[in-house]
Order: structure tokens, then C-alpha cells, then sequence
């Protein structure tokens, strides 16, 4: 976190990045501050633990979106992407009966092989990427349904399964310390995501595309190749976030998914991701994915009824994105 | 510095309500975690934990998802609600499985669990406050079959294929079908997902599809309106029964487009769980399940005594 106090004052987009986060950030303190004296039960180790927790697969799915809203893109598939490939760990480990480390590459295979076709439709056949996600999601949502046969999957003999995202490899080294693995892989599919974001081609190019696609592409760079790399990359976190819910769950439900890509996309925006491509980070998508949960766990633990509570988070995010346009204009 | 004194301010804050808790004793703090949360079915479930709060002095938090299948929400829920550190927590399971861990770590911080609606696949719960769904179903079976006049074609509209109760109540009225009434055929059982406008449209294809079919059960609110909306769209003669209540479903009982329902008893679950829970808090022995049971109600039956108070707008 102590990145977001140093400006890494390259450019223009870069000193935005970084007042936003140092922005979101400071919500995220001011939550946990008010949600602390409200009340003593919000900052015991078990309860920030159970944030933490909850925050895992939206992170995720939040860091797939980012990749995608960066290139000036959508992708509205992320949810149901997901739980397909919970269900393909399904049948790979419960119904074929095969080794855990199949069931984990089958995941994240499966995600970025369905990642390939949502780019591929985006930019060979030019499909809007709004209406081609929307498809996929639906397909996804179908074929998630058929594979299983509408019932859950359950990884009863697959014994370590849901220490995937359940056990933890902190706490069997400093016992008083149980961060869930589930959380160690969120901020492991963070640090990754932002160093292809800032160190490597693909990186780079996923920005270009959402600042200039067109300038991009007279100055002679394959712009499809790189559009489908970003949506497979991005469909690959996908199938990381896939196997996380069916550990937690220890089943992959195949019902599930849809209205996840909404929160993921809140995720992003409240991160100062924006939504017209160009602009964006994955410690933003982090934070915003945070104050997302904090907010949710926060207002439970205050026992605010319920009513309430979608309203304020509804507010959040509206404020959130309106606190970054007046920031934007008055610099 | 300021982290030093943040720390002190929220341990001088956590004492102050410690010793506030302690002084009220009595008062248990009760955490219901339900399946969803503004449905008209688990607003009366609600009514219900809240009667029973009012009358017992106790205190009644509810929550649920906002559909029934974010089971991931649902374990976020009763992670919240656990370190809050209820005296009770009633609990009813989207998954059967998915919650052991959570259930064990109440268990083991002696939280007593009650589960409502649904029962988990496990011995935690002290006790399942729920409807008979399989029961349910036959029942509405065997006045669909009086009904129609024990042959012809029927047809059955259901909310989802991966819950319990859309599971048992498609079981409980195709497997009765099959069993007493040979001469009566189920040609199709839809799932509309609750939703009213996609229940309407799946009846009106499975009607233009059979047209000389007799009836269709309409499994949940959500589903029977549906039925009931896509037999008025298409001018259909034929009989409808649904399930559970809500002033939508009442009024089309009283107009007739719909021949009756089958009811739980939702204000009787909620009441229940938390009765159970009082005891289970003084330490009675509660028994395996407590069935709050089901009616079948129409037109002439609706202002009884007896239906009316399960009944729910």
C-alpha cells in the first residue's frame, strides 16, 4: 500500500492513477475507521479475516474486468465464465475422477480458452464487446447448467480441494496469523496482473488500445492479436476465481454467477478504472474491491437492516466515481 | 502515533459496550441468516422471527441474499453475523454443504444453530424448523388430479432445478402422478427461475404446445402467478393450482383464474426458529424437526380462521 503515496509522476495518466487511488484509499481508511468505533466487533482478527475473505473472488474477477475496461472494452462474462469453470474442475476431479493439479489447470484453461473466443468474436468479427460478453455470459450461464446436469458438483473426493481457498499456508507457519489461501491468491493474482500491466508488452498495448486503437493499429501493430491476448488473460483470472468459489464452496453450483460481473465492474470504477478505456490500476481494483466488502461486512456487523443497506452502497459508488470527475477537472 | 491512539480510542470503546452487554443480560441477541430476503416469503418468515422477538424479549437481526442461488453471499452473511457474536444463529442453508465450516466454527464458540426452511447435511443444528415439501407437492398432486377429474394432460412450472424445495416439490407432485393416477400424464415440467414474466411466457408455450392440456402447478409465488397470467393471456380454461401466498396469488384465488394453492406456514417458520432457539439458549432438549406444516386453501376456504393466519400479503 505504500505505493499509492508515491507518485510516480511519468505522465498525465499516471498522476490521475495515483491521486485517485491515494482518494479510494482514503475511503477505504475512513470505512474502516467509522465501522471500528461503531462498533468493537468489526476489527477482530476473525472479522477482517472473514472481509478478506469475501473480497477474494470479487478481487479476482475485479482484476479480469480491469484488464478488459482498460482496453476501453467490457467484459460482462466474468461471472458466469467463473462458475463454468467450477463446474468443468467439477467434472475433471468429482465426475472423471482425476488428480487435483488437472482440476486446477482444466480451470484456468477453460477460462482463457472461452477468453480466446469472446476476443476472437470481439475483434476478427467486430462485435461490440458489450453484446459479445453478453452473449457469452449467457451461453456460459447454458452450458454451465447442461454440463452438470443442474445439480452441484460436489468435490467430497477430492479431499484437498477446498484448502485451495480455505486452508492456510500463513497459519501453519505463525499460528495466531490464519489468513485464508484464498486470500495469499488474490493478492498473488494482483501482483501479477500489475506487473503485465506495467512491465510488459501486453501491458502496454492494453493501454494503448483503450487511449488509441486506431493509432495503434496505422502504426502497424497487430491490434486483433492483442485484443483477443487481453480478453484470454483476462478469461484465464477467471478460471482462478472459479476454482476460489468451488473451494469455498466445496461444490461448483452451477445456478451461480450472474450479477457477479456487476460488482466486479463497481469494483473497478470505485478504483478509478475508467470505463472509456486508458486509465486504470490493479491496486485501484484492489482497494475498490475492499471498500466493497468492508462496506457489506460493516453495515452486517451494525446490524443496519438490509433495505439499507444496498442503498448505501449504491451511493458509495456514486460518489466514489463523482469524487474522481471533480478531482479530474480541477486539475 | 495516530494508529497508537485509534487503537486506544476503539479498546476504550469495546470495553464501554462489554460492560454495557453484561449489565442486560437476558436479552439474547439472535442472527437469522435466510435464503433470500424480499421475497414475500421470507418478509412473512421475518414477521414471524419478529413476533416471536416481541414476544419472547429477545432481539432478531435477518438477513439473506438477494437470489437464491448466491450461496458465496450467504457464507459472507453468516461470517458477518458470527463475529458479532450472536447468542444464537438460525440458519437456512442454500447449499446443505457449503456451510459446514462456519457451522463448526459456531459450534465450537457454542453458538447454538437452529436451521430453517432447509436442513443442512450435518449434525450441528440442534433442531430444522421446516414444511414437509415432498408432502406439500403430493398433496397439491391430488387436488389437481379431483380437479380434472383423474385423466389427461398436466403440466408443472417451478422455480429452479438446484434447490431443495424446487427439487422436492417437482418430485413430490410428478412422483404422486405417476403412483395413484395412472391415467394422468405430467407432458412437462418448465423452470421459470421464480420470475413472473418468464413463468407467464413458458405457460403460454407449453399451452399453445398441448392444447388439450387439463392443468398446470404452479410450484412457487413466482411461478404460480406466472401460470396463472399466461392461462388469462391466452383465454385457457385450465385449472391452475399454485403455491404459497401473497396478495397477488389471493387475488386470483378469489377471481378464479387460479383453482386454489398450497401453503406453508412462513410466519410459523420464523416463529418457530426463534421459539427454538430461546430454548435451546435455557438449555431444553428440542426435538429432530419441527414440522410448521401446509394447507391447501381456495376460494371458499381463504377466510378461515385456521388459513387466513398462515396467509401473507
Amino acid at each position: 500500500m505504500t505505493d499509492t503515496t508515491a507518485p510516480a509522476a511519468k505522465s498525465g495518466v499516471r498522476i490521475s492513477g495515483a491521486f485517485h487511488r491515494l482518494l479510494a484509499f482514503s475511503g477505504l481508511i475512513a470505512l474502516v475507521v467509522v465501522f471500528s468505533i461503531a462498533s468493537p466487533n468489526f476489527m477482530q482478527t476473525q472479522n477482517v479475516l472473514a472481509i478478506l475473505q469475501a473480497t477474494s473472488v470479487n478481487g479476482v474477477l475485479a482484476i479480469a474486468a480491469t484488464l478488459v475496461i482498460i482496453t476501453g472494452g467490457i467484459d460482462l462474462s466474468v461471472g458466469t465464465l467463473m462458475t463454468f469453470c467450477a463446474v468443468i474442475t467439477g467434472v475433471v476431479l468429482t465426475n472423471l475422477g482425476m488428480p487435483l493439479p488437472l482440476g486446477i489447470l482444466a480451470s484456468i484453461l477453460a477460462g482463457t480458452f472461452c477468453g480466446l473466443i469472446s476476443g476472437t468474436i470481439i475483434a476478427k468479427l467486430k462485435v461490440p464487446p458489450f453484446i459479445a460478453t453478453l452473449g457469452m455470459m449467457l451461453i456460459l450461464k447454458g452450458l454451465s447448467l447442461v454440463i452438470s446436469g443442474t445439480k452441484p458438483i460436489y468435490f467430497n473426493d477430492t479431499p484437498g480441494f477446498n484448502q485451495i481457498a480455505l486452508g492456510s499456508a500463513v497459519g501453519s507457519i505463525f499460528p495466531s496469523l490464519p489468513v485464508p489461501n484464498g486470500v495469499l491468491i488474490l493478492f498473488l493474482v494482483a501482483a501479477i496482473a500489475a506487473f503485465v500491466l506495467s512491465r510488459t508488452a501486453l501491458g502496454r498495448y492494453t493501454f494503448a488500445l483503450g487511449s488509441n486503437e486506431e493509432a495503434v493499429r496505422l502504426s502497424g501493430v497487430n491490434v486483433d492479436r492483442w485484443k483477443i491476448a487481453v480478453y484470454a488473460t483476462a478469461g484465464g483470472i477467471c478460471g482462478v476465481a472459479g476454482l476460489l468459489i468451488a473451494s469455498r464452496l466445496n461444490s461448483a453450483q452451477p445456478a451461480l454467477g450472474q450479477g457477479y460481473e456487476l460488482d466486479a465492474i463497481a469494483a473497478v470504477v470505485i478504483g478509478g478504472t475508467s470505463l472509456s478505456g486508458g486509465r486504470g490500476t490493479v491496486v485501484g481494483t484492489l482497494i475498490g474491491a475492499l471498500i466493497i466488502s468492508v462496506l457489506a461486512n460493516g453495515l452486517r456487523i451494525l446490524s443496519v437492516a438490509q433495505e439499507w443497506q444496498t442503498v448505501v452502497t449504491g451511493s458509495i459508488i456514486i460518489l466514489a466515481v463523482y469524487a474522481d470527475i471533480l478531482r479530474r477537472r480541477t486539475l | 502515533m495516530l494508529r497508537r491512539t485509534l487503537l486506544g480510542a476503539i479498546s476504550a470503546l469495546a470495553l464501554l459496550s462489554a460492560s454495557g452487554i453484561a449489565s442486560a443480560q437476558e436479552n439474547y441477541n439472535i442472527a437469522l441468516i435466510s435464503k433470500g430476503f424480499q421475497h414475500q416469503f421470507w418478509q412473512a418468515v421475518k414477521a414471524g422471527a419478529d413476533k416471536a422477538a416481541a414476544d419472547l424479549g429477545v432481539t432478531v437481526t435477518f438477513e439473506g441474499p438477494e437470489s437464491e442461488t448466491q450461496v458465496d453471499r450467504q457464507m459472507d452473511m453468516l461470517a458477518a453475523a458470527l463475529s458479532r457474536n450472536p447468542d444464537a444463529i438460525g440458519f437456512a442453508a442454500l447449499d446443505s454443504q457449503a456451510a459446514t465450516p462456519l457451522l463448526q466454527q459456531a459450534k465450537d464458540a457454542g453458538i447454538p444453530i437452529i436451521a430453517f426452511d432447509s436442513g443442512v447435511d450435518s449434525d450441528i443444528p440442534l433442531t430444522t424448523a421446516t414444511t414437509d415439501n415432498v408432502a406439500a407437492a403430493a398433496l397439491a398432486a391430488d387436488k389437481m388430479a379431483e380437479l380434472i377429474g383423474g385423466e389427461g394432460k398436466v403440466a408443472v412450472v417451478a422455480h429452479d432445478q438446484t434447490s431443495r424445495t424446487g427439487i422436492d416439490r417437482v418430485d413430490g407432485f410428478v412422483n404422486r402422478m405417476k403412483e395413484a393416477y395412472p391415467k394422468i400424464e405430467v407432458v412437462s415440467v418448465q423452470y421459470g427461475g421464480g420470475d413472473q414474466l418468464q413463468s407467464t411466457e413458458i405457460t403460454k408455450s407449453i399451452l399453445l404446445a398441448n392444447p388439450d392440456l387439463k392443468g398446470i402447478f404452479g410450484a412457487n409465488e413466482g411461478s404460480a402467478i406466472g401460470v396463472a397470467n399466461g392461462k388469462t393471456e391466452l383465454g385457457s380454461k385450465i385449472v391452475v393450482i399454485g403455491f404459497d401466498s401473497g396478495a397477488a396469488q389471493k387475488g386470483m384465488i378469489t377471481s378464479g383464474v387460479m383453482n386454489g394453492a398450497i401453503t406453508q406456514n412462513p410466519v410459523g417458520i420464523g416463529y418457530e426458529t426463534v421459539a427454538a432457539a430461546v430454548k435451546a439458549l435455557k438449555g431444553e432438549t428440542l426435538p429432530p424437526i419441527i414440522d410448521t406444516g401446509f394447507y391447501y386453501y381456495d376460494a371458499a376456504t381463504m377466510a378461515d380462521p385456521a388459513i387466513a393466519a398462515v396467509l401473507y400479503d
